[in-house]
């Protein structure tokens, strides 16, 4: 913050701006190099000579001919099935999206103009299975759905997604709809709109900014889940992530660590571009239950 | 708003959130009372010209038969509760009266599965969510005194760690730090060791995994922070430069006060998803020495042979608790809040 009077020393700029190269190093230096070693063959990305290799691509070299290579990304995406695994991903999270906000607004909708007091129960109930570990959650399903046989398919994970994400985004939306002035929708009313009409006609066109917050938060939900799609969904139908962690390999085979580490990229990438785009949202969104509440 | 047409506007997310969030949370309550089919054996009796000889099998039709009759599995109790993957009742007291000192007891204890998990998600706990709170804080004043102008790349590159899914996270990290990698191979280098590496100390592995946990967490403090400190009034700063005081006690005085609703947010957020570290403990495949509580459950889910519902379900329920204890204090506030408003 500028004070005006506030004047900084030039010891303390100084030691300012190397705190912050350091810790931005530290926060991005991972995925850099990530990206990096993923153009490189696994002897030199994990070298087990030397780590110097990565750099200076020997093994890459001698074993493709150039510097770099794409061999782990197209043997990712064709011999292990990465297609499939982003194609369950697009799928999983375009129906989380849109189920999530279309229940969503209507129900913070509700929540914020009502004036009864379960509003306020139901948003502390909210707050609790906001806290609940998916896992428990997980190990509550997973009975039921094979007895009902719906174990494995992709509608029930998504409906599982969706219904994990409601207190989240209740509560964003919530905050959100405070802020409209309850005027608006009020003369709506006295003009003979219905709520629903109201809703529908003059609050939602200018909520799209909470909106579109929320609906970034249910797609880093659904695209960045391991612990549902890893354990609701079967082989066929895995998602990104599980798929990840299947190529890893275990005990029992030899996983393929490089189309690992080419997926990782893969899978960060179009969320990082996403993110950049959306940043100031994504900001509001974290913030808009915190700074007001 | 009247309360029919709140019902009709709240039902579709009510609906879900009863249906797979509240009837899920009693499932489990139900299966962990339940547990898995004993197989049922037969003796056989096998003649030869030498003598009869009587052995006993696993009579597989009739164990299939009863799994098919009773899915849930038979009736347990609380036994999976008391038994020794869980709070291992029994075993405590047999500890408790044939070790000599109280150190070796707890040595003892603390070796069972769910003690283990249960020591391992509380220092995580313990140490993650103090740190993020002072890193995320740190970060926010510093990037907070940079121009305007170059603040959005720097947020931006600040916030990478938390938007990418635990399991990526971690599994960056960790080829970056095994022994293959390159901060590993270099820590080898420096120490001259060249046996040193993640997996062969569990003490290193659980550094490892805290370490990851305040890189992880630290960006969303970070965030609230910087957006709360945005809402910092001048004057009392400016009136303070005024009179003297220091960095240091304008921050003590009058920056935390003003923020201080928002530190106990995140404290409360940070605890409630440090609470059920699980993902970290895959990506650094560190089963072997890091167990928490999501973890045994994970495990018991992904159980190759029959998967140990009535197990799953149990430590589920007391996990559950766990985090009931953590919420309890602020859901009392809340309340009595709540009621004086009234």
């Amino acid at each position: 913050m500028d004070y005006g009077l506030d004047t900084k020393s030039t010891r303390l700029k100084t030691f300012n701006t190397i705190f912050i190269i350091t810790w931005l190093l530290i926060a991005c230096f991972p995925f850099i190099w990530t990206f990096w070693g993923s153009f490189k063959v696994r002897a030199d990305f994990f070298s087990r000579s030397d780590w110097w290799y990565a750099i200076s691509a020997f093994n890459t070299l001698i074993e493709t001919g150039g510097q770099f290579t794409t061999n782990a990304y197209t043997q990712a995406w064709t011999e292990g099935e990465f297609w499939k695994a982003s194609k369950n991903t697009i799928i999983v999270t375009v129906f989380v999206v849109s189920i999530s906000l279309f229940l969503g607004t209507l129900g913070a909708y509700a929540l914020s103009r009502s004036t009864e007091k379960y509003a306020f129960w139901i948003l502390m109930a909210a707050l609790i299975f906001r806290a609940m570990p998916h896992i428990t959650l997980v190990s509550g399903y997973l009975f039921p759905f094979f007895e009902l046989q719906i174990w494995g398919i992709l509608p029930t994970t998504i409906v599982v997604l969706v219904a994990i994400n409601q207190p989240f985004t209740l509560w964003l939306l919530y905050s959100f709809f405070k802020t409209v002035p309850k005027e608006l929708d009020e003369s709506a009313l006295i003009d003979g709109c219905s709520y629903f009409q109201a809703f529908r006609h003059i609050i939602m066109p200018v909520m799209w900014p909470g909106v579109i917050t929320a609906g970034l938060f249910s797609l880093m939900l659904a695209y960045n889940d391991f612990t549902v799609t890893a354990l609701l969904l079967n082989q066929e139908n895995h998602t990104m992530v599980p798929k990840i962690q299947s190529y890893l390999g275990t005990n029992q085979h030899e996983g393929n660590l490089m189309w690992a580490v080419s997926a990782v990229v893969s899978a960060t990438a179009p969320l990082f571009m996403l993110v950049m785009f959306f940043q100031r949202q994504v900001i509001s969104g974290l913030t808009a239950g915190a700074v007001k509440g | 708003m009247p309360n029919k047409t709140f019902f009709w506007f709240f039902l579709p997310t009510g609906l879900a959130m009863i249906l797979f969030i509240g009837l899920p949370i009693i499932s489990t309550g139900i299966q962990s009372f339940y547990a898995q089919h004993d197989q049922v054996v037969k003796e056989v009796k096998k003649c030869d010209p030498f003598g009869c000889t009587v052995s006993i099998v696993v009579d597989n039709e009739e164990t299939s038969k009863i799994r098919e009759a009773k899915p849930l599995g038979k009736f347990n109790g609380f036994g999976t509760y008391t038994d020794r993957n869980h709070l291992a009742v029994d075993e405590i007291k047999k500890f408790w009266n044939e070790t000599e000192s109280f150190g070796a007891f707890v040595d003892q204890v603390t070796n069972l599965p769910f003690y283990k998990a249960l020591i391992f998600t509380l220092t995580y706990c313990l140490f993650v969510t103090p740190n993020v709170l002072l890193l995320g804080f740190i970060i926010a004043l510093s990037l907070n005194a940079v121009a305007r102008k170059i603040r959005g790349p720097l947020i931006f590159g600040t916030i990478l760690p938390m938007i990418v899914t635990p399991l990526v996270g971690s599994l960056v990290l960790f080829w970056m730090i095994d022994s293959q990698g390159i901060i590993g191979a270099n820590i080898q280098n420096l120490m001259n060791d060249p046996y040193l590496s993640l997996k062969s100390s569990k003490t290193l592995t659980w550094i490892t995994i805290i370490i990851y946990g305040i890189w992880h967490h630290s960006p969303f403090a970070f965030v609230v922070f910087y957006a709360a400190l945005q809402t910092v009034p001048q004057e009392p700063i400016e009136a303070a430069i005024i009179d003297g005081a220091t960095r240091f006690q304008r921050i003590k005085h009058i920056v935390l006060p003003h923020i201080y609703p928002v530190v106990t947010f995140v404290a409360l957020i940070s605890l409630m998803d440090n609470f059920r570290v699980f993902e970290p403990i895959i990506g650094f495949s560190a089963e072997g020495s890091a167990q928490s509580l999501s973890w045994l459950i994970y495990d018991n889910l992904v159980n190759e042979e029959v998967i140990l519902f009535g197990s799953a379900a149990a430590t589920s329920m007391m996990t559950i608790i766990g985090i009931a204890i953590l919420l309890a204090p602020v859901l009392i506030r809340t309340w009595k809040e709540f009621k004086t408003a009234r």
